[in-house]
């Protein structure tokens, strides 16, 4: 071991933020359905709290025994709504018993509570959706994920209109704890089923019972390898220096993910090749993108850089691991990433820039504070683009945005945490009523003759 | 079980004394070590092997880190496969 290596990796941990996002356990919960909810619920919780019982304390001695901290312990599950189809009764029911199993388990979150309609609504779907704004309201851990699109599907129309509705009632529910609601919601188009990272991971029914998915961190240690760059190099050798540190990373990813799986007796999934910002100072991916060479992130030139970023995070990191999967790229939430605040605040980074980095990047619009008093129809026509941009591309997109109620474009709202803050974006307010309302399916894209 | 001991701050009297005093109370055998001072800043790094079963590197890893803060060091003890697999395919 050369002595050189050692401290870089020690310079990485300690100064450029470098860490394990996430350890997430995904769980099924497909042996607990029952016609009785409350017979539900309680095998429910026995069984995450069995499965789940030393995640934590296992994550914790990971962090301890190889010096790199693991950030967050979470839980995933499969949707929610398939149980609620069987046992009916108030879905908010099971909302509160993964709160309860959060608490009990010490986790940061649990994802799940959740609804695939992206091409009809099942038995449970519809109760479910109707449910999770007071499901968040009620509860601190939990989160929801609704997917209204895919590639082979199509667009629902009508979850689409229902999502734009949820997003703002979910928000005027959780006013007085800064709309923390639609915070822990996202709208997929194309859900991944292997995701550890929230507010979207939910367990997917073609998973296995129980699997063990880790989710990596490291923008400032890509930022720091592209400052030390010459300002002269050619893109290609930056896209290089970005394999290099990914392959590094990931690498880390796939020692926690097989450690923590060996030491909880469950096989090892995915780990997630994501570079996920946090607010702290030198942890964003804004800030890859400056150095790269843009003044501000928002910039024309803002997409080439992304698209290059999430593409060569992705080719750096598949050698590094045996398992790739869930997002996989690059993040770029707006309120949890301090490059982006600043770039939003001043207002180079906008609405319609975002769309277009979310065409490359590896989800879509996510933690974009919008004015309180934006219209449901609204949100759902930026629901509809966004996955109208997922399903014609073959990618996943998402929309969590955040209506701050009572505030307008130069309010601030802040969630603190890793959820961080930032300014009321603008957004533009015209009319979509009449498309919103038809409701019915946008029809899947036709897969070949792509130009 | 291979660690690797890396310690950085200010030069001064007995720091590899105090380092590899505590590594012989906790029966840890020292494997190489290596130091620079740069400046006046002291770093070393220290491959040692953990053979004591009652004693977990998480145990050693506080235990020199609280050592270190006393001292006005940062120490801190890590599993070797960090490395091993950040910098090795």
């Amino acid at each position: 071991m050369q002595t050189d290596d050692i401290q870089r990796t020690i310079r990485m941990i300690d100064e450029e933020c470098l860490d394990i996002r996430t350890i997430t356990m995904g769980i099924s919960l497909l042996d607990c359905i029952d016609t009785d909810i409350h017979a539900s619920c309680r095998k429910i919780e026995e069984k995450i709290c069995t499965k789940a019982k030393d995640l934590v304390s296992v994550g914790e001695e990971i962090s301890h025994t190889y010096g790199i901290p693991v950030v967050n312990k979470r839980i995933s599950v499969t949707p929610i709504s398939m149980l609620v189809a069987a046992s009916g009764g108030d879905p908010v029911e099971y909302a509160v018993t993964l709160e309860k199993c959060a608490r009990r388990l010490g986790v940061n979150f649990i994802g799940g509570y959740s609804a695939l309609v992206q091409k009809g609504y099942a038995a449970g779907d519809r109760e479910l959706i109707d449910s999770i704004p007071e499901a968040l309201a009620r509860t601190q851990h939990v989160c929801a994920s609704v997917n209204v699109g895919s590639t082979k599907a199509g667009i629902n129309m009508d979850a689409v209109r229902q999502m734009g509705e949820i997003v703002v009632e979910s928000a005027l529910k959780t006013k007085d704890d800064n709309c923390m609601g639609p915070a822990k919601l996202v709208v997929f188009c194309n859900a991944v089923e292997d995701n550890p990272f929230m507010a979207g991971a939910f367990h997917g029914t073609g998973e296995a019972d129980c699997v063990i998915n880790v989710g990596v961190s490291g923008p400032g240690v890509v930022r720091a390898v592209l400052a030390k760059a010459d300002k002269n190099l050619p893109m290609d050798t930056i896209a290089d220096l970005i394999k290099r540190t990914a392959f590094k990373i990931t690498r880390m990813g796939q020692l926690v993910g097989s450690v923590a799986s060996q030491k909880l007796g469950v096989p090892f999934g995915i780990v997630d090749l994501s570079l996920a910002p946090t607010p702290a100072v030198g942890d964003s991916v804004a800030h890859i993108l400056e150095e790269m060479g843009l003044e501000t992130c928002g910039a024309y030139g803002t997409t080439a850089c992304l698209a290059m970023l999430n593409d060569a995070v992705k080719k750096g990191g598949v050698m590094a691991t045996s398992n790739v999967g869930g997002l996989s790229g690059a993040f770029i939430p707006v309120s949890e990433d301090a490059g982006m605040i600043r770039a939003a605040e001043e207002g180079v980074l906008t609405m319609e820039k975002l769309e277009a980095m979310t065409a490359v990047c590896s989800v879509g619009l996510d933690m974009i504070i919008i004015p309180g008093s934006t219209k449901p129809e609204i949100i759902s026509g930026i629901i509809a683009d966004e996955a109208a941009i997922g399903m014609v591309n073959s990618k996943t997109t998402a929309v969590r945005v955040i209506p701050a109620i009572g505030k307008d474009v130069g309010d601030t709202l802040d969630f603190g945490g890793l959820l961080g803050g930032g300014p009321v974006m603008p957004v533009n307010q015209t009319k979509n009523d009449v498309m919103i309302h038809r409701g019915g399916r946008i029809p899947a894209p036709i897969q070949a003759l792509k130009n | 079980m291979k660690a690797v001991i890396s310690v950085v701050g200010e030069d001064k009297v007995g720091i590899l004394a105090t380092v590899s005093g505590e590594c012989a109370k906790a029966k840890i055998n020292i494997l190489d070590v290596s130091q620079t001072i740069v400046n006046g800043v002291f770093t070393m790094t220290m491959i040692v092997e953990m053979t004591n079963e009652d004693y977990t590197l998480s145990q050693f890893a506080e235990h020199m880190e609280k050592i270190g803060k006393q001292r006005g060091l940062v120490i801190r003890v890590m599993h070797q496969d960090i490395f091993k697999s950040m910098y090795e395919i």
